[in-house]
């Protein structure tokens, strides 16, 4: 890998590479000394277009606890307000020398425009764009649904495993949701089967070709047993008003697309609750589902951090960041010796 | 503390079957300088009380786990509670030149590192880069007594100020060769193989 733009890049093999790293991320933060010199001396620049609290922070942190140098920029408050570009912010940013760009854009492909257009040669890592990708958040629900589901609750050893046999129900806002596309990238990917639940009018154009299957039930769904449901915030941010005619009013969505705690209570067992935040609590999600111990919500937010870190090691650690080598340095940066041997020569 | 026995210049260099490299030792040569290192590990610490004994994956972790085994065989201890593994590549001052290398477990026994022995195993010592990496991965979890080192393999050639306690075996080498260790958890049989400029031609 060599940037990281949209999970539909991703092959099986690169993504269980991404969670197992992560899985070892993670241990490392349950220790006292959190800190690991591993990217002494690189520096990330987080570069923020859109509001957002907790990526950047995960990805601060998740810097941060590598030893990288973190320069965080967001749009509020820097030349941007006064009408400079992405390619001059972005010159700036590589006169400056950085080794990561974290991007999060309100415009769909900003991230790719940034990575192939020459105008930085570090690794870029996009933290949502428009309607389109968030990479991380998908890497961090699939870490998250392979601690829960794989490997017997959590108890058997996951290192190398996908999901295969797993069914997700994502539901909610599917027409707004960079997470939604993500996600159903990913999680086919790695072998898990994909509902997706909307109202007719949250679902995308064009969402029949997607790798996953669509209903407009959510009950209906939720009888059939899925592992997981993943709610999606309703983006009202992206509505006009009170739901701009995407759906009559917030409590008809809350009946028939909310979860709730008699939603809850049919699902199977070992299923899990995730949403990946922020939660508009008595819209999609009631509070005491949001607080129910099936509910992973929490977890997600720390599983973030060290997804984040798998992903800035997976990127940075390794050597010759020569620019326009994309697809040979897949194959170099990426070339895990699977056997593991380390020849001593 | 043992300087293991030097490597005969000619003689044992039986070719394997596969033809990849010069077979040093095998898997009696092994078992017996292992033996002897878990002997020397009881005796300078003057038994194993605050013995731990720290693997680096991928080849030092079964090493440390047979050794482990040798030291509750003696001192009547359980194995489990000697060993852990201790993996170092976020610690590396070479990440930067290599391809990305896949990050290994790191697991410490349930008494922690605090005011013990830890005794490093790994199979091949060589520019003691890794036992650099290795001693500052221990500083972050937590303050050992005392560190020693056990390999397998000194094959010479170091670039830091770093020598073993416990050698199996020194094997000198030129800096063009390779030094391969095989083990049976790994790699489905016991032998360390020369490879490279010596093993040619023969």
């Amino acid at each position: 890998m060599r940037h990281l733009l949209s999970a539909g890049d991703l092959t099986r093999d690169e993504a269980v590479l991404v969670l197992d790293t992560a899985a070892q991320m993670a241990a490392t933060q349950a220790r006292e000394i959190k800190k690991l010199p591993t990217l002494r001396g690189r520096t990330v620049v987080n570069l923020f277009f859109e509001d957002s609290t907790r990526t950047r922070i995960s990805f601060e942190t998740a810097a941060k606890r590598l030893s990288a140098d973190v320069i965080n920029f967001s749009a509020k408050g820097s030349s941007v307000s006064k009408g400079e570009s992405l390619k001059d912010t972005a010159l700036t940013l590589q006169a400056m020398g950085a080794d990561a760009v974290v991007i999060r854009h309100h415009a769909s492909g900003a991230p790719h425009t940034l990575a192939h257009a020459g105008w930085t040669h570090g690794a870029v890592v996009n933290a949502g764009d428009g309607m389109h990708q968030h990479p991380t958040q998908a890497l961090l629900d699939a870490f998250t649904l392979r601690r829960h589901l794989v490997g017997d609750g959590g108890r058997a050893d996951v290192t190398g495993r996908d999901l295969a046999g797993a069914h997700v129900a994502i539901v909610g806002d599917v027409l707004h949701s960079r997470v939604a596309r993500s996600n159903v990238q990913l999680l086919h990917t790695l072998g898990a089967r994909v509902t997706l639940v909307a109202p007719p009018t949250l679902v995308p154009v064009g969402a029949g070709t997607w790798t996953a299957d669509v209903s407009y039930d959510l009950d209906e769904t939720l009888a059939t047993g899925p592992d997981a449901v993943m709610m999606l915030r309703v983006q009202r941010e992206r509505m006009s008003s009170a739901g701009g005619g995407y759906f009559p009013s917030p409590l008809e969505y809350t009946r028939a697309y909310g979860l709730d705690g008699r939603r809850l209570a049919v699902l199977p067992e070992h299923a899990v609750v995730l949403h990946p935040g922020p939660m508009n609590r008595g819209l999609e999600i009631s509070a005491d589902a949001a607080d129910s111990p099936r509910a992973v919500i929490v977890e997600q937010v720390a599983n973030g951090v060290a997804v984040r870190m798998a992903v800035l090691y997976l990127l940075l650690a390794g050597g010759d960041q020569r620019p326009g080598a994309d697809a040979e340095d897949m194959e170099a940066r990426t070339g895990v010796r699977t056997d593991g041997t380390r020849v001593h020569a | 503390m043992s300087t293991g026995t030097p490597a005969p210049a000619s003689g044992r260099t039986d070719a394997v079957p596969d033809g990849t490299g010069t077979e040093v030792l095998g898997a009696a040569d092994i078992g017996r300088a292992l033996t002897r290192i878990a002997h020397e590990v009881v005796e300078r610490n003057k038994g194993v009380e605050d013995v731990v004994l720290l693997g680096i994956p991928t080849r030092g972790l079964p090493l440390a786990e047979r050794l482990a085994a040798r030291l509750a065989h003696v001192e009547g201890v359980d194995a489990g509670d000697l060993v852990g593994s201790l993996d170092v590549t976020m610690h590396r001052d070479d990440l930067a030149r290599q391809p990305i290398r896949p990050i290994g477990t790191t697991r410490l026994p349930s008494g922690g590192l605090d005011g013990r022995v830890v005794v490093l195993v790994d199979d091949v010592l060589f520019s003691g880069r890794t036992i650099r990496a290795a001693l500052d991965a221990i500083s972050d979890l937590g303050r050992p007594r005392a560190v020693q080192l056990a390999v397998l393999v000194d094959r010479g050639h170091r670039e830091l100020p770093i020598r073993a306690d416990y050698v199996g075996k020194n094997l000198p080498t030129a800096a063009s060769e390779r030094v391969r260790v095989l083990l049976q958890e790994t790699d489905g049989r016991d032998a360390v193989l020369i490879e490279g400029a010596r093993g040619t031609g023969r």
